[in-house]
Parts: C-alpha cells; sequence; structure tokens
C-alpha cells in the first residue's frame, strides 16, 4: 500500500506533528515499506476472534472515595515552560486566529 | 575481603560482605563511580551519573547496616534506565523533547529501592522513549557494547544492560515492550527479565505503549535479578494493572535441578536469517536442560510469524496517545509559535527524533477514521490468537525456552537505514508482549566472540518456576562467569 503525500500531511497534521520537507518525503516511503510488512496480518481469518486490549483480566478497578493529598502546585508547575498566576499559560484558542478542526 | 573486584561482586555477595561489615556501602558506591568514570566514556550507558547521590545514599546505607536495618537491596549500587522518573536527578527519556525535566515525584520501583536503601548511580542511557532496538535512537549519544565497542548493545535498555555487563552497576532497572529487556541482556550477556503484565507497577515509567510496558531487572546472575524483582514487585494503588498476587520469595525458591519439569520447544522460533551460532547455542542448551532432567516437550505456536505485524501496530498506536502529553506545555521542550496548534507542531517537529516520529505517525495512522478496524482492531484480534496460542502451549510444558534474538549484537549503524530490518532484531521478544507473560534471557554461549541470549518463558506470575529453570541451567554452565575484555581496563 502506497501512501500519498497528502496521507502524510493528513496524519501529521492529527497528530499535531510539524514535519520538515524532507520527512514528509522519507516518511511516505518507510510508512509505505512498513505497511506493506504489516499487510501479512490480511492472510488471517478474524471475523469470528475477539480482540484482546489488554491481558491483565482486571476490570473496574476502584478505590475508596476519598481525598488525597496531591502535589504542591509550585511542584507541579516547576517545569511548566510559561506560567501565569498559579496556572499553565496557553495561548488563546477561541481567538479566532487558531481554528481547530472539529 | 573477597578477592573479587568490588566492580564484579553480585548483589547477594555484596549482601553478605556489607553485612559482616567486611565492605561498606560507601566504598561499593566508590568503586562504582570510579568505574564509571573510567569506562564510560567509551560506553556511554549513563546519560546522567549521580555521584553526589549515591555517596549521601550509601552512607545512609552503611548507618543503617550498622543498625541491623537491612533490606535486600540496602546499600547495593544501581542503575535506572532513564525512563523511571526521580526526583533527584533528570529524566530525558533519552528525548530531547525533555531535556532538563526534573519529576514531582518518584516512580513507584524507584520510592521502592530508596525506601529498601539502595544506592543510585545514574540514569542509564535508552532508545528514545525506549523505541528501538539498538540505543542508536537516543538523542544524547550511542551506547557501545562491553563485549566489542564497534557493536550495539541491544535496546531500547542499552544503557542499563551495559553498564551491569562491564561493572559499572551491580543491577540495574529497565522496562521491556516488545523485548527492550531481554534483547539487550542476551546481546550483553547478562540477565534480563520482562516481568508479567501487572507484576511491577509502572506508576513513574514514562509510558510507551501502556499494555505492553513492564520493568524488570538486569543483573549478572539469576539469583541477583530475583532478589531485585522481589524488591520492586507487587501491587501498587498508583497503577490499576498491577494484579493483588503476594510476591514470593524469588531467590529462596531458587536451587535444585530440573527433574520434572516439562521445557517446551516451538519450531516457530526458527527462522530465516537466524545464524548458525545462535542456533548451535540454544540448542546445545536445550541438551544440557535435558541432561539436568528436564523432559523436553515440542510445542506450536502457530501465529509466532504475525507478532511482529501486530506488534508494530499496536505499540505505536497506544505511543502515539501516550506521546501526546508533549505539547510543551506542561514540562519540557517548549517552542514559541504564533498559535497554540503551531506550538504544538513545532515543539513535536523539534523535540522528537526520526523513530519517535515514526512511530507517533504509524500509530496514528493505524487509529484514523477509516483505518481504525482494517488495522488497530485486526491487530488486536491477532493479539487474541497469539495468547491463545501460548494458554494452549502451557497446558503441556511449564516453561518454552527460544533464542532471546535470531543474531548475536550487530556493528552500530548497520541497520539504522532500514527500520524493518531494526525491527526484525525483536522477532522472538515481542510474542511474550503481545500475551502479558513473564520471560528471561540468560547467557548461554558465544558466537563471533559475542553472547548469544536464551530465553525461557513462563506463564503469568510463575517467574518462580522461570527463575528457578533459568538457575539450574545457570549453575551448570560457566557464562555466568565469561566477562568482557573491557573489564580488564580498570
Amino acid at each position: 500500500m502506497r501512501l500519498s503525500r497528502e496521507d502524510v500531511e493528513h496524519v501529521a497534521a492529527l497528530a499535531r506533528l510539524g514535519l520538515t520537507e524532507e520527512e514528509i518525503v522519507r516518511l511516505q516511503d518507510q510508512l509505505s515499506m512498513i505497511l506493506d510488512q504489516i499487510a501479512v496480518l490480511e492472510r488471517l481469518d478474524t471475523a469470528s476472534i475477539p480482540p484482546t486490549a489488554q491481558v491483565t483480566a482486571l476490570s473496574n478497578v476502584w478505590r475508596e472515595d476519598v481525598e488525597r493529598a496531591s502535589l504542591p502546585r509550585e511542584q507541579v508547575l516547576a517545569n511548566a515552560p510559561r506560567q501565569s498566576d498559579g496556572f499553565f499559560e496557553v495561548h488563546a484558542v477561541m481567538a479566532g486566529s487558531d481554528s481547530e478542526e472539529a | 575481603m573477597s578477592s573479587t573486584p568490588l566492580t564484579w561482586l553480585t548483589a547477594a555477595q555484596s549482601r553478605r560482605l556489607l553485612d559482616a561489615r567486611e565492605v561498606s556501602a560507601v566504598e561499593l558506591a566508590e568503586a562504582h563511580l570510579a568505574r564509571i568514570e573510567a569506562l564510560d566514556g567509551d560506553i556511554g550507558a549513563f546519560l546522567h551519573v549521580m555521584a553526589d547521590v549515591a555517596l549521601a545514599q550509601a552512607a545512609d546505607a552503611d548507618r543503617r547496616i550498622a543498625a541491623r536495618d537491612v533490606a535486600p537491596m540496602t546499600g547495593i549500587p544501581i542503575a535506572l534506565k532513564d525512563v523511571l522518573v526521580t526526583t533527584d536527578a533528570p529524566t530525558t527519556a533519552g528525548s530531547k523533547i525533555l531535556q532538563g525535566f526534573r519529576s514531582p515525584y518518584d516512580a513507584t520501583v524507584v520510592r521502592r529501592l530508596r525506601e529498601q536503601g539502595a544506592v543510585f548511580l545514574g540514569k542509564a542511557n535508552t532508545d528514545e522513549f525506549a523505541m528501538g532496538s539498538s540505543n542508536e535512537n537516543s538523542a544524547y549519544k550511542p551506547v557501545h557494547n562491553p563485549w566489542d565497542l564497534s557493536r550495539v548493545p541491544g535496546g531500547s535498555s542499552g544503557g542499563p544492560a551495559a553498564s551491569v555487563a562491564a561493572g559499572m552497576a551491580t543491577v540495574s532497572l529497565g522496562s521491556d515492550t516488545g523485548g527492550s529487556i531481554r534483547q539487550p541482556a542476551g546481546f550483553c550477556g547478562i540477565v534480563g527479565v520482562k516481568t508479567t503484565y501487572g507484576r511491577v507497577s509502572r506508576y513513574g515509567l514514562i509510558a510507551f505503549a501502556s499494555s505492553l510496558d513492564q520493568i524488570g531487572p538486569f543483573a549478572r546472575t539469576v539469583e541477583d535479578a530475583a532478589l531485585l524483582l522481589g524488591a520492586v514487585a507487587g501491587h501498587d494503588p498508583h497503577d490499576s494493572t498491577t494484579a493483588a498476587v503476594p510476591v514470593p520469595d524469588y531467590a529462596a525458591a531458587l536451587g535444585g535441578d530440573l527433574r520434572g519439569v516439562r521445557v517446551g520447544i516451538a519450531r516457530e522460533y526458527n527462522v530465516d536469517g537466524m545464524e548458525p551460532g545462535v542456533s548451535d547455542a540454544v540448542g546445545a542448551a536445550i541438551d544440557r536442560m535435558r541432561d539436568l532432567g528436564a523432559e523436553i516437550v515440542d510445542v506450536s505456536l502457530p501465529h509466532t510469524e504475525y507478532a511482529l505485524a501486530t506488534y508494530y501496530i499496536i505499540a505505536p498506536a497506544e505511543a502515539s496517545a501516550n506521546l501526546s502529553r508533549f505539547d510543551g506545555v506542561k514540562y519540557g521542550l517548549s517552542v514559541e509559535a504564533p498559535s497554540l496548534r503551531e506550538t504544538y507542531e513545532r515543539t513535536r517537529g523539534e523535540g522528537f527524533g526520526p523513530e519517535v516520529k515514526r512511530r507517533i505517525m504509524l500509530g496514528t495512522y493505524a487509529l484514523s477514521a477509516g483505518y481504525y478496524d482494517a488495522y488497530y482492531v485486526k491487530a488486536q484480534k491477532v493479539r487474541t490468537l497469539i495468547k491463545q496460542d501460548f494458554d494452549q502451549a502451557f497446558e503441556k510444558v511449564d516453561v518454552i525456552v527460544a533464542p532471546t534474538s535470531p543474531t548475536v549484537a550487530f556493528g552500530l549503524n548497520a541497520r539504522t537505514s532500514d527500520p524493518y530490518q531494526m525491527y526484525l532484531a525483536d522477532v522472538f521478544t515481542i510474542p511474550a508482549n503481545m500475551a502479558g507473560i513473564c520471560g528471561v534471557s540468560i547467557p548461554c554461549g558465544m558466537s563471533e566472540g559475542m553472547p548469544v541470549g536464551l530465553q525461557i518463558l513462563a506463564k503469568p506470575f510463575d517467574e518462580t518456576t522461570m527463575f528457578r529453570v533459568a538457575h539450574a541451567y545457570e549453575q551448570a554452565e560457566q557464562w555466568k562467569d565469561t566477562r568482557p575484555a573491557v573489564g580488564s581496563l580498570a
């Protein structure tokens, strides 16, 4: 299966991953080749096989709904590139300059 | 004093000498730090050496030992793969995107070792976000195999493996998502354990593929690996995937021969491109197990050939979701741009290396609208088949024995141009992660002057049998006493 340049650009946009022109061209080749190898799975009929998402056999692990101490705010913010008044600071996303797709 | 140099003592030997006050924890720490200083410029196993922390911890350990307040890891020098977060050293995951990051909390395994009085030598090198089979994807520097500096140590836990193989650390912790402990253990001629999924808390392990990742020990002997696993294993309220299964005394269960043990051999673990030296060494190991009383039984794992493709859908899919947290807002690199979206894209574009980008792209593609069923759901269904293979095989046998890798350690730069060739290095280790079972790689011979790894796979939460079989074989052979020549340099 050959990925198009548009496929690569679309996936990079979904992943919020900035790629250089060289990377787009290289990934088009490399991802196409890897997908060709992965196509081996098409040989298996799995119509009646249930999927496995995890192997623990655990489900719905609950804990008591009690208050617990959380990390101090200044420690949580210590690695933040930008902070303001005790919060992480980000660019405005509602101003219209940054139209996110739905 | 023992005649063995301090840096070649096992953890079990060190324990006896420390408790008898024949060696101090400070002496042990100083010997290892000196060896790191002497050798690591050539090997590159450490991204950050914690000399001050180690010496302070060692002094504390000596006080505990004097007060007879001793745990198995008190005073033992340990290297930590740099995907385990630590409050007193940077954690980078081998990535530029986390350069300078300092965690506000310790990983559970780190906390447990700290409480035992262990000595942290440093943060060990890794492929970026544990994605790789050669450690060449580290954003900082490659690791050189202590047996031959022109070869890779394996990956992604190349630093933890090389540090123990070269006598720079007594034991270490790594992580294994598709073979990242067992494969470098095999390449470096030491013991490495991929624990049962749910056996060790992943809290504070920087996530790669959450349904596959497990933390486990590296050591030069099976006994040391058993001791270290016992120190870190067990249920953790911070990781809901840990099982409330009691942790047995793994080290106490070691001993005896293999009479009554059924050892399975799977014909599918023989692939094109397998090196004759690897086949020969593994064949000889199976003969030795038969000599020790094991019953050798043929088993079939028919979906083995599909495991690699399944892994390269599931692991990148999970990674693409996990790595979305690196957004330039909360921690790590942030590249300023006019909008939030461009900040994301530029931060991630500049902060991630080529292999990480490849996997984010592959995973995002497999999860994207129109391809989700064809790739991701399909792979999850094949995962069921791979798991069923093991369930059925383990009805007939106690352990399954196989090569750890089809080849010995390959040369630096030998496989970097072809991603899929690199992925093939994990063809024998990936199935255990898909099924969630446990496995260990132990040395079983030499080929081309390089160590060959033997993989022993066991049922979920049956690390005891896995260790017993590994130990019986280890004690019958001389490989644990075979050391790389780099050991003579210091």
